[in-house]
């Protein structure tokens, strides 16, 4: 299946009578890597979870559209993979990634090697049938990654999904997203511009109250892109710049 | 090491008891020396033994009974929200009328025998049960909500497989306060009006002063309720480890 790309229309989102988005409109390419990045509080992970359908403790304006380019129903080709790991501690880690089959009832046999090679893959063949509690940070975010692939859909949604690991581990693990995720359209939310530069194909740049895009950057060049990359650099201070810019304008 | 604390505890009791029969000069009709009820138990040995044998059916049916009518309170609470608002209030209700006020009705309701006893039981601890579980099924994180409803997870499932698995330790929780109450609330059933069981002892040995009976069987009641609190407690760490 080809990912489609989304369209967001006159979403309007209020929260506590303080206007989210006024009448947002924003087309996200399909099969891309596309970046929300911003200051704190400035509605990324409430535009993510616009998109997905998902609670935002706010009021949607009826006129909000947001629908996939393709037209199939955007709740059934979305992957979901937020902050926190949300592994259930009372399954082993193969059921954990299995858990998308077993909710909607569905039968595990087909999927189960599937899951299986993909755990070996992100190296987590030894802890197939462990715990989450017994595993660390990063083989935990590892697991939650398997588990948004193994629901093999075509639109993936990140919400800083490394924001709590090491650098080290962090970058690891970009990789590892990145070769995994290609071909699919994914967004992903960060407040760290190198990630944001490594993955993405294009930064979408949020500021103001209600929040708009303010600048799309598209970084050229294949990705994941190596951080020591003067390109890269370049991007970030200017990305760096931007970011203090919009963070001076709403304070 | 909890066994030598145990051991340490009953020890030093022990002692404090005696200690204060010695300095306060307490004669055996107020309180018994810890030699004097020990007698007791061991000469009482056989009528305790039987008298046990109906206080404990009362207090495993009226626990078994009590928590699996707290377990379906908390689960319809949950799953049919409209039925929480009837049902809440009726929950509040049952907990704000006095056992032993309520008790005396339940022997003119179910009879002499153990129906009363086991039905006091349930009262008095399906609440803790059914509110701590209601508890940690209302509590599952928004993270985890959020997973299933991406996974497009039907209601029934994201109950059986996320809502019930998380709020179990919470049920755990709820049990063990159970455990401790099943008992009191056989014992408080055969006081009110019985002809056998701990309770009816209790009573007849007050009326008649063996105040070192009495010392023996609230003994055997205490030891009753620790040896059910902790095999209870072991069970659920063994089956719950999350």
């Amino acid at each position: 299946m080809h990912a489609p790309g989304i369209s967001i229309k006159n979403a309007t989102l209020t929260y506590h009578n303080q206007i989210l988005f006024d009448q947002l409109n924003l087309e996200i390419p399909a099969g891309q890597w596309s970046t929300f990045l911003g200051p704190s509080g400035i509605g990324k992970s409430s535009l993510l979870r616009l998109i997905a359908n998902l609670e935002t403790g706010g009021t949607i304006s009826v006129a909000t559209r947001i629908t996939s380019t393709n037209h199939l129903p955007l709740e059934k080709s979305i992957a979901y993979m937020s902050q926190h790991d949300s592994l259930m501690p009372w399954l082993s880690i193969i059921e954990n990634v299995l858990l998308g089959y077993k909710l909607r009832g569905q039968s595990i046999t087909k999927v189960k090697n599937k899951a299986l090679q993909l755990l070996r893959q992100v190296e987590l063949e030894q802890a197939v049938n462990k715990r989450p509690k017994s595993l660390s940070g990063g083989m935990r975010q590892r697991t939650a990654l398997v588990r948004t692939l193994i629901e093999d859909k075509p639109i993936v949604l990140m919400d800083e999904p490394f924001s709590a690991l090491d650098v080290i581990t962090r970058l690891k693990l970009q990789t590892i997203a990145h070769e995994l995720l290609k071909n699919k359209t994914v967004i992903l939310v960060t407040h760290d511009p190198l990630e944001a530069i490594r993955l993405s194909d294009n930064i979408f740049i949020m500021q103001g109250c209600p929040a708009t895009i303010v600048s799309v950057i598209k970084p050229t060049g294949p990705t994941p892109r190596n951080p020591t990359d003067v390109e890269v650099l370049t991007i970030q201070s200017q990305l760096l710049q931007i970011l203090q810019q919009t963070h001076e304008v709403l304070s | 090491m909890i066994f030598l604390r145990g051991i340490g505890l009953v020890i030093s009791f022990i002692l404090i008891w005696q200690l204060s029969i010695y300095f306060f000069k307490f004669p055996p009709y107020i309180v018994p020396s810890p030699y004097l009820v020990f007698m007791s138990l061991i000469q009482n040995s056989l009528l305790i033994s039987q008298q046990a044998v109906p206080t404990l059916i009362e207090t495993f049916l009226g626990l078994f009974l009590g928590a699996l009518l707290g377990l379906s309170t908390a689960l319809m609470m949950i799953f049919f929200r409209p039925i929480k608002l009837w049902f809440l209030p009726l929950l509040l209700i049952s907990q704000a009328l006095p056992t032993f006020a309520i008790a005396p009705l339940f022997i003119i309701w179910f009879g002499y025998g153990m129906a009363s006893k086991i039905a006091i039981t349930i009262i008095m601890l399906f609440f803790p049960v059914a509110s701590a579980f209601y508890d940690g099924l209302r509590r599952t994180p928004r993270d985890y909500l959020d997973l299933a409803k991406t996974m497009q997870a039907t209601h029934w499932q994201l109950l059986k497989r996320i809502q019930i698995p998380y709020a179990l330790p919470s049920l755990a929780t709820g049990l063990r306060v159970a455990a401790t109450i099943a008992p009191i609330g056989a014992v408080i059933g055969e006081w009110v009006g019985s002809s056998s069981g701990l309770g009816f002892l209790l009573l007849n040995a007050n009326a008649r002063m063996q105040i070192d009976l009495m010392f023996a069987v609230l003994i055997v009641i205490t030891m009753f309720t620790l040896f059910l609190y902790y095999s209870i407690d072991w069970l659920l760490k063994t089956l719950i480890t999350w």
